[in-house]
């Protein structure tokens, strides 16, 4: 269980990076945190030829908070959400989910953009990514440009990223004032990847819905933004009875895939029942949130 | 001073809590070469070709082999529970004519590093003709090589146990009971993977292998006839070991490989296995379907027990023979007395990864089915699941209790045991009427919880024999040297207790040696919680021998009668002339120093014995389940080291909620395993294992030994899947619905929409 043979380089900067990348389009992998990708060098289903090591690159670090959005870095790790990168909703939100990635020590290594661009259908940032329309910034020695979350991600695994591109930075929307979220996921065991999650966003006004952010992960072929039920939870009073109707909602809108650890019937109905009680947390949060 | 039964902390710990533990990993000799195996990539196939050409011009390359290169090796033997008929399918060293799994050794590249031998590994071409694997081991046995030997059938043997008439039984029976229920496919999975390193002697023909574990007599026997040498020209050394669990240790092909490589190479030879190959080549274990039908009285008696089980034992029957279900077999009655018993355990071969035993073999599955049975027989007479087992527990009076079965070759006697006892101060522990009137409140709240029991009946100290030798070492300090093993269990503070406590002496300055053949011409190692019985009552005779010894050279030392001399606290003393001794003084005065042996015989296992309660949560929506409280309440005869006892317990209760609730091994319609890394194998983490409450009872003491003694080492996981099991069905008010285990999201979700 040692990979494959491979070269290794280690760029000073991130022009250097994409240099490194196009150089070696056909056959590098960049090295992020490493999480994902060593345990697949190690079990010989990646054998990429050369490694560029991107770890070190500065410009790729740390979280920016503008007036409207989270700037994020794609080198960020994980565990830099333990505790909230800005006041308000979705510096909260952040805090709840990532408790649910992996296990400490691996929070200590992976990162931000290297879970989005890996794209693991079950990736909890992969879901905020897509329910909160964060925007992708790609680079290249030729250029730059941002894709929306809905462009970014093709399936499983599967990005929008080129060959010669490099994932910089994440911008994320913050969430209104007054804004409750809500993450609920369900794994065998604690840390193991989610065999499905829910990520909510609701904003009440007089106990109605005035807004909602809806979406599923891990049971589909990329985390889903559930727009139908957004828009059918508008207007709706924030009620158990609304919530239960949402997750019907859910499991007539999905069609999951088996394997060894959940038949499709049953991520369809537990995608429904998470997304129920995301819904819950939220509102129970907006609620508690709203000027009184 | 008592030294037995003190909480005394473990003399093993220092060099594995400082770093200086010595694994076979760490272990390193000059010019050594690395073995890698070659594994089938298929689960069942006429083996056609292995085409070695690409991998043996690689860089480093030394030598490959195939069957083809090992002459005339014999496959590897039994080491228990030998059935006339089961030899031809035996597995072979490298798969010759057919591979049967996916993990079947193929080849072997032997390269001067690691990483060269792995990569060489990947082009070693096996040009397999595919079929249709069979991995059912309750449908009709197939041919075993189809080809080969067409005759051989997938069933190498029925065992069959009866006592007393079943038929007369369910004549006189008010109800009868019949239940179908499956234990899945899971294993003991050590820290530390399996490995060795093999050194030959100077001059040739001779071969240390370091990195035994559990049987290094055995093994080392098994490999000198293996490869044609005289015993001594091949010695076993055991290192520090990261968990055995019964899989670890047993003669592999990988052992006989190393030592013949390093014997034909003159270097020494490393393998090391990694954790994909641990999953699919060292043994599985389970993995059995029952389907019990009893005959119950009107006051819920159990009259007759008309068993008949299905052990997938994989592909080949490796050493430990038919142990699993003649286990199963002889326990499957546990603590209850049913007087007419009658089985049929079908050992059956699949193309799954062998199997062998896994801590509590053939209990924690038997255990499962007889505890599901009597929950189902509380359910259908509308009895409290304690009073159902109350009402046929095997009592006090009946002790020492004759079961008429044999197990392992002896006859399955229960030694001594307080069965009611023991369940009633269980019972008033958790103040069993009012838990359950708790949780029915809890449940009306809206709340899924439940509790559930599991007794059980265990098994420990098999012999035939131990021997212990202690020596007196001039310069200070008490040397016992042993056969037997240490995977972790702390045999070598076990051993000092007993040691220090019967020369009346501290345990500093004992030294255990343990697991190496060429201090000790015999050995059992460890296995079947035998050594603290079997090692233990050796070291404690030999001990007293000592102490016989050690006046007898005094008396000769001082000129003085025996008789005058008395012995105590490490010290021989002269009354009459005041006049005092130590052990190491008697041992520097004394020409060939001081030592004694002892061999403790026995010809009958001791019977343990205890019970499990589990309290679970399950959440409807997830269909997870979440374990509140688990206890243990255990009678081990006597307690060496209570500390020990409960390390025991605690440790074999968390690898039960492994086989309860996480851990499968499961395949694909092609025998591919799916759950072949720990990404799709659970192991339970310590966020899954709740505190363990142990109450550990010495009510019982054994008499068949000098010491008391009972096994502790499989009493925490034998009944984890039975009270687990329970608890789920008294969270969802559906008793019978937990029917296989693991009880995973998924087959609940399953079970609740049947």
């Amino acid at each position: 269980m040692k990979p494959a043979a491979f070269a290794y380089l280690k760029p000073e900067n991130l022009a250097e990076a994409l240099r490194f990348v196009a150089d070696n389009a056909d056959d590098g992998k960049l090295l992020a945190g490493g999480q994902s990708l060593v345990p697949a060098m190690n079990f010989r289903l990646a054998r990429p030829e050369t490694l560029i090591d991107i770890t070190g690159l500065e410009a790729l670090q740390g979280v920016e908070e503008h007036a409207d959005a989270l700037s994020i870095g794609a080198l960020t790790r994980h565990a830099t959400f333990h505790k909230p990168v800005s006041d308000g909703a979705l510096g909260r939100l952040l805090v709840k989910v990532v408790g649910h990635i992996a296990h400490y020590p691996i929070r200590q290594r992976g990162t931000f953009g290297g879970s989005l661009s890996h794209a693991d259908p079950a990736a909890e940032w992969c879901l905020v990514a897509t329910t909160l329309n964060a925007t992708m910034r790609l680079e290249s020695s030729g250029g730059a440009r941002d894709v929306p979350a809905s462009d970014f991600f093709r399936g499983s695994f599967t990005t929008a990223l080129e060959p010669n591109e490099i994932l910089t930075r994440i911008t994320i929307p913050k969430l209104p004032d007054g804004t409750g979220t809500g993450f609920v996921e369900f794994a065998r065991r604690k840390g193991d990847f989610a065999l499905a999650m829910a990520l909510t966003a609701l904003h009440l006004e007089g106990g109605a819905i005035r807004s909602a952010r809806v979406g599923l992960g891990g049971v589909a072929d990329r985390a889903l933004r559930m727009d139908a039920i957004e828009a059918a939870l508008v207007g709706q009073p924030a009620t158990p009875e609304t919530f239960a109707t949402a997750g019907q909602m859910a499991r007539d809108q999905i069609s999951p895939r088996g394997d060894i650890h959940g038949s499709a019937e049953y991520r369809r109905d537990l995608a429904g029942a998470l997304l129920e009680r995301a819904l819950a947390q939220a509102a129970e949060e907006a609620r508690g949130a709203a000027p009184t | 001073m008592s030294v037995i039964g003190a909480r005394e902390r473990r003399v093993e710990d220092r060099p594995l809590l400082t770093g200086a533990g010595a694994f076979v990993a760490d272990l390193n000799r000059p010019d050594q070469l690395h073995m890698r195996v070659v594994r089938s990539p298929l689960a069942f196939g006429r083996l056609l070709e292995v085409d070695v050409e690409d991998a043996a011009v690689q860089p480093g390359v030394v030598a490959i082999w195939t069957a083809a290169d090992l002459g005339d090796l014999v496959p590897i033997d039994f080491r228990m529970t030998r059935i006339e008929g089961m030899e031809p399918y035996r597995q072979w060293c490298l798969a010759r004519d057919y591979v049967r799994y996916v993990g079947d050794p193929v080849a072997v590249v032997f390269a001067e590093t690691a990483q060269q031998a792995e990569d060489a590994a990947e082009l070693v071409f096996c040009d397999i003709d595919e079929q249709d694997p069979h991995l059912d081991a309750t449908a009709e046995p197939v041919a075993f090589a189809p080809e080969t030997s067409p005759e051989l059938m997938s069933e190498p043997a029925v065992l069959q146990k009866a006592v007393g008439d079943v038929d007369a039984a369910f004549n006189g029976a008010a109800h009868e009971v019949a239940i179908e229920l499956r234990v899945g496919r899971h294993t003991g999975v050590p820290l530390e993977t399996r490995g060795a390193l093999a050194v030959p002697g100077e001059g040739g023909g001779t071969v240390t292998m370091y990195g035994a574990a559990k049987v290094p007599h055995y093994n080392r026997g098994q490999i000198a006839r293996m490869l044609g040498l005289p015993l001594d020209a091949v010695q076993l050394s055991e290192g520090h070991v990261g968990g055995g669990f019964g899989i670890r240790g047993e003669l592999y092909p990988e052992d006989v490989l190393v030592c013949r490589a390093a014997l034909a190479f003159s270097r020494p030879v490393k393998w090391i296995e990694d954790r994909r190959e641990h999953l699919v080549a060292a043994n599985h274990s389970r993995d059995q379907a029952y389907r019990l039908r009893a005959a119950v009285d009107a006051e819920g008696r159990v009259l007759g027990l008309d068993a008949q089980f299905f052990t997938d034992q994989g592909a080949y029957v490796r050493t430990h023979g038919a142990t699993v279900s003649d286990l199963s077999a002889a326990l499957l009655p546990g603590p209850y007395l049913i007087p007419a018993y009658r089985v049929r355990g079908h050992v059956r071969l699949t193309n799954k990864t062998p199997a062998g035993t896994y801590r509590a073999p053939g209990r924690y599955e038997s255990t499962f089915a007889r505890e599901r049975l009597m929950d189902a027989i509380a359910a259908r007479l509308s009895l409290d699941r304690a009073e159902v087992r109350q009402r046929n527990l095997v009592p006090e009076s009946q002790m020492p209790f004759r079961r008429g079965l044999d197990a392992l070759g002896t006859d399955v006697v229960y030694d001594s045991g307080l069965f009611h006892d023991l369940l009633e101060r269980l019972c008033a522990h958790v103040s069993w009427d009012d838990l359950q009137e708790r949780l029915a409140d809890r449940r009306r709240a809206g709340e899924r919880v439940g509790v559930g029991l599991g007794y059980f009946v265990e098994k420990s100290g098999l012999g035939p024999d131990d021997l212990v030798r202690i020596s007196v070492l001039p310069e200070g300090g008490i040397r016992v040297v042993t056969g037997a093993a240490s995977i972790g269990q702390g045999i070598e503070t076990a051993m000092a207790q007993i040691c220090a406590d019967t020369l009346g002496i501290g345990m500093h300055g004992i030294d255990v040696v343990h697991g190496q053949t060429a201090l000790i011409e015999k050995g059992m190692g460890a296995f079947a919680t035998r050594a603290t019985v079997m090692t233990g009552s050796a070291t404690k005779m030999a001990a007293d021998a000592l102490i016989d010894r050690a006046l007898d050279v005094a008396a000769t030392l001082l000129q003085t009668e025996r008789e005058s001399l008395s012995y105590a606290g490490g010290k021989v003393h002269h009354a009459a002339s005041e006049r005092t001794l130590t052990l190491s003084q008697i041992a520097a005065a004394w020409d060939g120093g001081l030592g004694a042996e002892a061999t403790f015989v026995s010809d009958h296992m001791t019977y343990p014995y205890g019970i499990h309660l589990a309290q679970v949560r399950v959440d409807p929506a997830t269909c997870g389940v979440a374990i509140e409280r688990f206890i243990v309440a255990y009678d081990v005869g006597r307690a060496i080291n209570p500390t020990l006892v409960e390390g025991q317990i605690v440790g074999a209760v968390a690898q039960g909620i492994g086989g309860a609730l996480y851990e499968e091994f499961v395949y694909d319609e092609a025998g591919q395993p799916l759950a072949a890394s720990f990404a799709d194998y659970l192991m339970p983490t310590a966020q899954e294992v709740p505190e363990v409450e142990t109450i550990v009872r010495e009510d019982a003491p054994s008499p068949i030994n000098p010491l008391g003694v009972k096994g502790a080492g499989e009493a925490g996981i034998n009944a984890v899947g039975a009270a687990i099991a329970s608890a789920v069905d008294d969270a969802l008010e559906r008793p019978g619905l937990v029917q296989q285990l693991p009880v995973t999201p998924q087959r609940l979700y399953a079970w609740l929409r049947e």
